[in-house]
Protein backbone atom coordinates (compact mmCIF):
# COMPACT_ATOMS: atom_id res chain seq x y z
CA UNK A 1 0.00 0.00 0.00
CA UNK A 2 2.82 2.37 0.95
CA UNK A 3 4.73 1.49 -2.22
CA UNK A 4 1.63 2.13 -4.32
CA UNK A 5 1.13 5.51 -2.65
CA UNK A 6 4.70 6.47 -3.35
CA UNK A 7 4.32 5.43 -6.98
CA UNK A 8 1.18 7.51 -7.38
CA UNK A 9 2.78 10.53 -5.74
CA UNK A 10 5.86 10.29 -7.98
CA UNK A 11 3.67 10.05 -11.04
CA UNK A 12 1.69 13.06 -9.91
CA UNK A 13 4.83 15.08 -9.46
CA UNK A 14 6.06 14.15 -12.92
CA UNK A 15 2.66 15.02 -14.34
CA UNK A 16 2.72 18.43 -12.68
CA UNK A 17 6.18 18.95 -14.01
CA UNK A 18 5.05 17.94 -17.49
CA UNK A 19 2.05 20.23 -17.35
CA UNK A 20 4.32 23.06 -16.24
CA UNK A 21 6.61 22.56 -19.20
CA UNK A 22 3.72 22.12 -21.60
CA UNK A 23 2.26 25.44 -20.52
CA UNK A 24 5.52 27.31 -21.01
CA UNK A 25 6.27 28.22 -24.59
CA UNK A 26 9.77 27.32 -25.72
CA UNK A 27 11.76 30.49 -26.20
CA UNK A 28 9.56 32.60 -23.94
CA UNK A 29 10.81 34.62 -21.01
CA UNK A 30 9.34 32.11 -18.57
CA UNK A 31 11.09 29.31 -20.44
CA UNK A 32 14.49 30.94 -20.00
CA UNK A 33 13.68 32.01 -16.44
CA UNK A 34 13.28 28.31 -15.68
CA UNK A 35 16.46 27.26 -17.48
CA UNK A 36 18.78 29.81 -15.86
CA UNK A 37 17.39 28.88 -12.45
CA UNK A 38 18.14 25.17 -12.83
CA UNK A 39 21.76 25.50 -11.81
CA UNK A 40 24.12 28.12 -10.41
CA UNK A 41 26.00 28.29 -13.70
CA UNK A 42 24.14 27.93 -16.99
CA UNK A 43 25.66 28.29 -20.44
CA UNK A 44 23.98 28.71 -23.79
CA UNK A 45 26.44 27.60 -26.42
CA UNK A 46 26.88 26.19 -29.89
CA UNK A 47 27.40 22.47 -29.60
CA UNK A 48 27.96 20.60 -26.37
CA UNK A 49 30.74 20.73 -23.77
CA UNK A 50 32.16 17.54 -25.25
CA UNK A 51 31.84 18.78 -28.81
CA UNK A 52 31.66 22.57 -29.08
CA UNK A 53 30.77 23.83 -32.54
CA UNK A 54 32.24 27.28 -32.13
CA UNK A 55 35.62 28.56 -30.99
CA UNK A 56 34.08 31.08 -28.60
CA UNK A 57 31.83 28.43 -27.05
CA UNK A 58 34.82 26.12 -26.74
CA UNK A 59 36.76 28.84 -24.93
CA UNK A 60 33.97 29.17 -22.37
CA UNK A 61 33.90 25.40 -21.90
CA UNK A 62 37.66 25.29 -21.37
CA UNK A 63 37.60 28.11 -18.84
CA UNK A 64 34.81 26.54 -16.81
CA UNK A 65 36.60 23.21 -16.97
CA UNK A 66 39.75 24.80 -15.56
CA UNK A 67 37.76 26.14 -12.65
CA UNK A 68 36.07 22.77 -12.15
CA UNK A 69 32.62 24.28 -12.46
CA UNK A 70 29.55 22.10 -12.90
CA UNK A 71 27.03 23.78 -15.15
CA UNK A 72 24.04 23.22 -17.38
CA UNK A 73 24.82 23.65 -21.05
CA UNK A 74 22.17 24.30 -23.70
CA UNK A 75 23.00 23.74 -27.34
CA UNK A 76 21.30 26.55 -29.24
CA UNK A 77 22.00 24.82 -32.55
CA UNK A 78 19.33 22.24 -31.67
CA UNK A 79 16.52 24.77 -31.68
CA UNK A 80 16.38 28.03 -33.61
CA UNK A 81 13.68 29.32 -31.27
CA UNK A 82 16.05 28.93 -28.34
CA UNK A 83 18.91 30.40 -30.31
CA UNK A 84 17.02 33.59 -31.14
CA UNK A 85 15.06 33.63 -27.91
CA UNK A 86 18.08 33.69 -25.64
CA UNK A 87 19.42 36.71 -27.50
CA UNK A 88 16.18 38.56 -26.84
CA UNK A 89 16.05 37.35 -23.26
CA UNK A 90 19.51 38.65 -22.43
CA UNK A 91 19.45 41.52 -24.93
CA UNK A 92 22.79 40.20 -26.07
CA UNK A 93 23.38 39.51 -29.75
CA UNK A 94 25.86 36.64 -29.70
CA UNK A 95 26.46 33.13 -28.41
CA UNK A 96 27.88 31.85 -26.04
CA UNK A 97 26.11 33.33 -23.04
CA UNK A 98 27.01 32.61 -19.44
CA UNK A 99 24.62 32.95 -16.50
CA UNK A 100 25.73 32.82 -12.87
CA UNK A 101 23.01 32.68 -10.26
CA UNK A 102 20.36 33.51 -12.87
CA UNK A 103 22.19 36.65 -13.88
CA UNK A 104 23.69 37.15 -17.32
CA UNK A 105 27.43 37.62 -16.91
CA UNK A 106 28.59 37.90 -20.48
CA UNK A 107 30.04 35.99 -23.38
CA UNK A 108 33.44 34.57 -24.19
CA UNK A 109 35.36 37.86 -24.09
CA UNK A 110 34.03 38.84 -20.68
CA UNK A 111 34.47 35.38 -19.19
CA UNK A 112 38.04 35.27 -20.45
CA UNK A 113 38.85 38.64 -18.92
CA UNK A 114 37.19 37.64 -15.67
CA UNK A 115 39.26 34.47 -15.68
CA UNK A 116 42.48 36.40 -16.34
CA UNK A 117 41.92 39.07 -13.67
CA UNK A 118 40.62 36.71 -10.99
CA UNK A 119 37.11 38.11 -11.01
CA UNK A 120 35.62 34.78 -12.08
CA UNK A 121 36.93 33.10 -8.94
CA UNK A 122 35.28 35.83 -6.86
CA UNK A 123 31.96 35.57 -8.69
CA UNK A 124 31.93 31.81 -8.27
CA UNK A 125 32.69 32.16 -4.55
CA UNK A 126 29.73 34.51 -4.16
CA UNK A 127 27.42 31.70 -5.25
CA UNK A 128 29.16 29.08 -3.17
CA UNK A 129 31.35 27.54 -5.85
CA UNK A 130 35.00 27.05 -5.01
CA UNK A 131 37.18 27.28 -8.07
CA UNK A 132 39.52 24.35 -8.67
CA UNK A 133 42.22 26.87 -9.56
CA UNK A 134 41.90 28.54 -6.19
CA UNK A 135 42.01 25.22 -4.40
CA UNK A 136 45.10 24.23 -6.37
CA UNK A 137 46.75 27.50 -5.43
CA UNK A 138 45.93 27.00 -1.77
CA UNK A 139 47.29 23.47 -1.96
CA UNK A 140 50.55 24.70 -3.42
CA UNK A 141 50.77 27.33 -0.72
CA UNK A 142 50.40 24.67 1.98
CA UNK A 143 53.19 22.62 0.43
CA UNK A 144 55.58 25.55 0.24
CA UNK A 145 54.85 26.43 3.86
CA UNK A 146 55.96 22.97 4.86
CA UNK B 1 42.25 62.05 -33.03
CA UNK B 2 41.61 58.41 -33.56
CA UNK B 3 44.51 56.18 -34.50
CA UNK B 4 43.45 53.34 -36.75
CA UNK B 5 46.33 50.94 -36.87
CA UNK B 6 47.37 48.97 -39.88
CA UNK B 7 48.94 45.83 -38.56
CA UNK B 8 49.34 42.15 -38.91
CA UNK B 9 47.47 40.15 -36.27
CA UNK B 10 49.86 38.24 -34.02
CA UNK B 11 48.79 34.83 -32.76
CA UNK B 12 49.63 34.17 -29.14
CA UNK B 13 49.01 31.13 -27.07
CA UNK B 14 47.23 32.52 -24.06
CA UNK B 15 45.61 29.50 -22.51
CA UNK B 16 46.42 25.94 -23.54
CA UNK B 17 43.87 24.42 -25.89
CA UNK B 18 41.97 27.67 -26.21
CA UNK B 19 43.72 29.14 -29.21
CA UNK B 20 45.47 27.43 -32.06
CA UNK B 21 48.83 28.75 -33.17
CA UNK B 22 48.36 30.00 -36.67
CA UNK B 23 50.40 32.20 -38.92
CA UNK B 24 47.77 33.67 -41.16
CA UNK B 25 49.83 36.24 -42.96
CA UNK B 26 46.77 38.45 -43.05
CA UNK B 27 47.50 42.16 -43.41
CA UNK B 28 44.69 44.54 -42.70
CA UNK B 29 44.86 47.85 -44.50
CA UNK B 30 42.60 50.84 -44.81
CA UNK B 31 42.52 50.33 -48.59
CA UNK B 32 40.97 46.90 -48.14
CA UNK B 33 38.42 48.00 -45.58
CA UNK B 34 35.06 46.55 -46.60
CA UNK B 35 31.75 48.39 -46.42
CA UNK B 36 30.63 46.79 -43.16
CA UNK B 37 33.97 47.48 -41.55
CA UNK B 38 33.75 51.09 -42.67
CA UNK B 39 30.33 51.43 -41.13
CA UNK B 40 31.57 49.87 -37.89
CA UNK B 41 34.50 52.28 -37.78
CA UNK B 42 32.34 55.31 -38.44
CA UNK B 43 29.65 54.37 -35.95
CA UNK B 44 32.11 53.64 -33.17
CA UNK B 45 33.99 56.87 -33.90
CA UNK B 46 30.80 58.84 -33.68
CA UNK B 47 29.37 57.13 -30.61
CA UNK B 48 32.48 56.63 -28.50
CA UNK B 49 35.10 59.09 -29.78
CA UNK B 50 37.82 56.51 -29.13
CA UNK B 51 41.40 57.61 -28.53
CA UNK B 52 42.52 54.32 -30.03
CA UNK B 53 40.69 51.71 -32.05
CA UNK B 54 41.55 48.58 -33.96
CA UNK B 55 39.15 46.60 -36.10
CA UNK B 56 40.08 43.24 -37.52
CA UNK B 57 37.90 41.34 -39.93
CA UNK B 58 38.33 37.75 -38.75
CA UNK B 59 35.84 36.27 -41.18
CA UNK B 60 38.65 34.51 -43.02
CA UNK B 61 39.12 32.35 -39.91
CA UNK B 62 35.63 30.92 -40.24
CA UNK B 63 33.65 28.74 -42.57
CA UNK B 64 32.25 31.59 -44.64
CA UNK B 65 32.76 32.68 -48.27
CA UNK B 66 35.92 34.67 -49.06
CA UNK B 67 35.45 38.38 -48.67
CA UNK B 68 32.79 38.00 -45.99
CA UNK B 69 32.37 40.57 -43.27
CA UNK B 70 30.71 38.45 -40.62
CA UNK B 71 33.23 38.06 -37.82
CA UNK B 72 35.05 41.01 -36.30
CA UNK B 73 37.40 41.67 -33.44
CA UNK B 74 37.36 45.20 -32.08
CA UNK B 75 39.61 47.00 -29.64
CA UNK B 76 38.17 50.30 -28.44
CA UNK B 77 39.83 52.70 -26.05
CA UNK B 78 37.44 55.41 -24.91
CA UNK B 79 36.67 57.66 -22.00
CA UNK B 80 33.06 56.61 -22.49
CA UNK B 81 33.96 53.40 -20.66
CA UNK B 82 35.09 55.19 -17.49
CA UNK B 83 33.31 53.75 -14.47
CA UNK B 84 31.50 51.12 -16.49
CA UNK B 85 31.81 47.40 -15.74
CA UNK B 86 32.81 45.13 -18.60
CA UNK B 87 29.31 44.04 -19.47
CA UNK B 88 28.07 47.60 -19.80
CA UNK B 89 31.02 48.51 -21.99
CA UNK B 90 30.25 45.63 -24.28
CA UNK B 91 26.55 46.52 -24.31
CA UNK B 92 27.51 50.04 -25.36
CA UNK B 93 29.40 48.68 -28.34
CA UNK B 94 26.65 46.17 -29.13
CA UNK B 95 24.02 48.90 -29.08
CA UNK B 96 26.10 51.10 -31.35
CA UNK B 97 26.41 48.26 -33.84
CA UNK B 98 22.89 46.89 -33.30
CA UNK B 99 21.91 47.19 -36.94
CA UNK B 100 25.04 45.43 -38.18
CA UNK B 101 24.59 42.63 -35.65
CA UNK B 102 21.05 42.10 -36.87
CA UNK B 103 21.83 42.13 -40.54
CA UNK B 104 25.13 40.43 -41.19
CA UNK B 105 27.71 40.52 -38.44
CA UNK B 106 27.64 37.11 -36.86
CA UNK B 107 30.32 37.44 -34.21
CA UNK B 108 31.80 40.42 -32.46
CA UNK B 109 34.76 40.03 -30.14
CA UNK B 110 35.26 43.14 -28.06
CA UNK B 111 38.10 44.55 -25.99
CA UNK B 112 36.93 47.75 -24.30
CA UNK B 113 39.43 49.79 -22.29
CA UNK B 114 39.58 53.20 -20.74
CA UNK B 115 42.51 55.42 -21.77
CA UNK B 116 44.07 54.89 -18.34
CA UNK B 117 43.84 51.12 -18.64
CA UNK B 118 45.27 51.27 -22.13
CA UNK B 119 48.21 53.47 -21.15
CA UNK B 120 49.03 51.15 -18.24
CA UNK B 121 48.94 48.07 -20.40
CA UNK B 122 48.85 48.65 -24.13
CA UNK B 123 48.40 45.15 -25.45
CA UNK B 124 48.55 43.66 -28.84
CA UNK B 125 45.20 42.26 -29.75
CA UNK B 126 45.16 38.47 -29.80
CA UNK B 127 43.18 36.74 -32.45
CA UNK B 128 39.97 34.96 -31.60
CA UNK B 129 39.67 31.21 -31.05
CA UNK B 130 39.75 28.96 -34.08
CA UNK B 131 36.45 28.12 -35.71
CA UNK B 132 35.10 24.70 -34.78
CA UNK B 133 32.24 24.15 -37.09
CA UNK B 134 29.74 25.42 -39.55
CA UNK B 135 28.45 28.88 -40.04
CA UNK B 136 24.96 29.67 -38.98
CA UNK B 137 23.15 32.68 -37.72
Amino acid sequence: MLAATRLLRASALRSVSSVRWCSVRVGSKEYFDDLVAQKKVVVFMKGTPNAPRCGFSNAVVQILRMHGVEYDAHNVLEDETVRQGIKEYSEWPTIPQVYINKEFVGGCDILLQMHQNGELIEELQKVGISSALLEAEIGQGDKSDK
Amino acid sequence: MTAIFVRKPVQQLILPALYSLRSCGYLHTMAKCGPVESIIKNKLNEALQPSHMEIVNESFMHNVPPGSETHFKILVVSEAFDGLPLIKRHRLVNTTLDEELKTGVHALSIVAKTPTQWSENPQQMESSPACRGGFGK
